[in-house]
């Protein structure tokens, strides 16, 4: 829609992560993206400079957010808990939760959300049923310290965490449609138990799912 | 009793005259309609470059430049000027005195007209008819053609200046590229309505105001008008702000005396008072804010303020500041709401600071980043 990409996004959209990139990946060309959670507003820079994407954000860290706004990005000061709801049914094509479902209040009523205002929604979150949480817990007789789950558990936001398989029971209850997903290791490389759910989720450290309603 | 003040001397403002005049949201027809207007920058070929800023209560159009009656520098110079968030190296900026007001756009202090725009010899003082925020943004509108420019590439302000913002986009959407309505609301408060009516008892009750026919006998209402200027300069700060500029320090004595002590704060109040009267018109205070009063853009949009935006192509940037109670962040974050609810694009922050509702014109290196990257933004997807 946009005739020109400022610069300012083009040099965000270069240094963006990984896992971003799976996520971009699955957008197609001139969307309309939400993305909750954006930060600096790196995916959003990517799909607006790369994808002609109409794409927007909200960031629940004031400095992260205003960081966006002045590479010229439209990004809100908001959350998922409390902003999903103000708007309509179907406004966006995409709509992308990456790395925060786990920290929301609600995250069954945050899913709700996304798909009630987007077509599809892509949902990124670390996979508790990773095999290293499962043996120190075992072992240790302690709450699990990874690279992922590397906060103690007084001090984490990670309020809500869940492993691959409950994610699908969750959808199953919500009679969401899984379109795709794909387990991958911590710094967002594409892991190979995709024909198999327990072995991603024994071995996959981040999820990546694509839902729409049913 | 201080020795009475002669109303402010008259200069010479740049004005556009519109004949025709203009059709108020009351009813009546004020012809002809003059607005006095400054701008800053160059007009590009395209006419694609134009900013229009929107001052507030008690600004007026010297926004960049020191001021004809005061000397002192432009209001907003931190935000308007080359390099600067609003870039004049790269936009033309446009700020015009609001209609109603006193720096040589139609207001209670220019001299009255009749129906057929034959001047009458007197100003119209309260015979000035009752305006509203969108009888100014009208009235911008007819500078801005005036000036030949179909399309602003942003509208911007903050306070009554974000209101002015917030109407331009809901009246006229094609017009506006992008819109920052800073440290507003999307209607005027109960409790910031009771804050004016307290200005407006002060010049009411002041007898030199005379029912408002205080150019009679070449004075003004210089008490009441520094009362109210007094009440409103509390409404603008925050307490942290007021603690620490002034804390309970004395002026001219370490302790209480219990004799003619002064706060430092009273003092600074009195002093803002005493100043304001010298440049600013007591019926244009009473018709201005009464204006800020009638606001409510939901309500002119049938009670739902996201409708005043449906289907918008506008690029919205809201700012809030942390501590500002007269305009408090729930208010601009029900504007973004609405925003949202009506599928526009919007970026949102609320800066944190301890300065209360002035922060908006003060040194806030965020804000000035976010809305100096909002507008740069905008620019470079017009291809300015």
């Amino acid at each position: 829609m946009d005739a020109r990409t400022p610069d300012s996004i083009r040099y965000v959209a270069k240094n963006m992560r990984l896992d971003l990139r799976l996520i971009a990946e699955m957008i197609p060309a001139g969307a309309k993206v939400l993305d909750i959670g954006c930060g600096d507003g790196a995916l959003l820079a990517h799909l607006t400079a790369e994808k002609g994407a109409d794409a927007r954000g909200i960031e629940i860290d004031m400095a992260a957010a205003t960081q966006a706004v002045a590479q010229g990005l439209a990004v809100i000061h908001g959350d998922a808990d409390h902003d999903l709801a103000f708007y309509p049914d179907g406004a966006f094509d995409y709509v992308v939760l990456s790395r925060t479902l786990q920290a929301v209040e609600r995250p069954r009523e945050v899913l709700r959300q996304m798909l009630r205002i987007g077509r599809h929604a892509i949902v990124s979150f670390p996979n508790f049923g990773h095999w290293l949480v499962r043996w120190q817990l075992l072992w240790t007789g302690r709450m699990p310290m990874t690279e992922t789950w590397h906060r103690p558990w007084h001090e984490t936001p990670n309020i809500h965490p869940c492993t691959i398989r409950d994610f699908f029971d969750l959808c199953a209850l919500d009679g969401y449609v899984v379109e795709q997903w794909l387990a991958v290791d911590e710094r967002g490389l594409k892991a190979p138990w995709k024909r198999s759910v327990s072995l991603a989720n024994l071995f996959g450290e981040q999820a990546l799912f694509q839902l729409r309603r049913g | 009793m201080p020795a009475p003040i002669a109303p402010f001397p008259q200069v010479d403002h740049q004005r556009a005259l519109f004949p025709e005049g203009l059709a108020l949201d009351c009813g009546m027809v004020i012809r002809p309609l003059a607005v006095a207007y400054r701008t800053y920058g160059t007009l590009n070929a395209a006419r694609s470059n134009a900013v229009l800023v929107c001052h507030a209560l008690t600004g007026d159009q010297y926004v960049a430049e020191r001021h004809p009656l005061t000397g002192r520098p432009g209001w907003w110079e931190s935000i308007v000027g080359p390099g600067k968030p609003i870039d004049t190296d790269r936009f033309f900026v446009i700020c015009a005195n609001v209609l109603g007001g006193c720096m040589g756009s139609t207001g209670p202090r220019e001299e009255m007209t009749d129906a057929e725009g034959r001047g009458l010899g007197r100003p119209w003082g309260t015979d000035f008819p009752n305006i509203t925020i969108r009888d100014m943004v009208r009235a911008q509108k007819k500078l801005v053609e005036h000036l030949g420019i179909r399309r602003l590439l942003g509208v911007v302000g903050g306070s009554m200046g974000g209101m002015q913002v917030l109407e331009w986009a809901a009246t006229f959407p094609e017009t506006v590229f992008g819109a920052a309505p800073i440290a507003t609301a999307a209607y005027h408060s109960a409790q910031n309505i009771a804050f004016h009516e307290v200005g407006r008892a002060a010049i009411h009750a002041d007898p030199d105001w005379k029912g408002g026919r205080y150019w009679e006998d070449g004075r003004v209402p210089a008490r009441g008008l520094s009362v109210a200027r007094m009440v409103a300069h509390i409404t603008y700060l925050s307490e942290k702000a007021l603690t620490r500029k002034f804390g309970r320090r004395l002026r001219g004595a370490s302790a209480v005396t219990f004799l003619e002590d002064v706060f430092e704060v009273e003092s600074y109040l009195r002093h803002q008072g005493s100043t304001f009267v010298r440049r600013f018109d007591a019926n244009s205070y009473l018709t201005i804010t009464r204006a800020m009063d009638y606001f409510d853009l939901a309500a002119e949009h049938g009670g739902d303020l996201a409708s005043a935006f449906r289907g918008t192509a506008t690029r919205f940037f809201v700012a809030s500041f942390s501590s500002d109670w007269l305009f408090p962040t729930e208010e601009s974050r029900a504007i973004v709401r609405a925003l949202n609810a009506a599928a526009a694009n919007v970026s949102f922050v609320e800066i944190a600071s301890d300065k209360g509702h002035d922060a908006f014109l003060l040194d806030e290196p965020d804000f000035h980043r976010a809305l100096g990257g909002f507008l740069a933004g905008c620019a470079d997807r017009v291809g300015v």
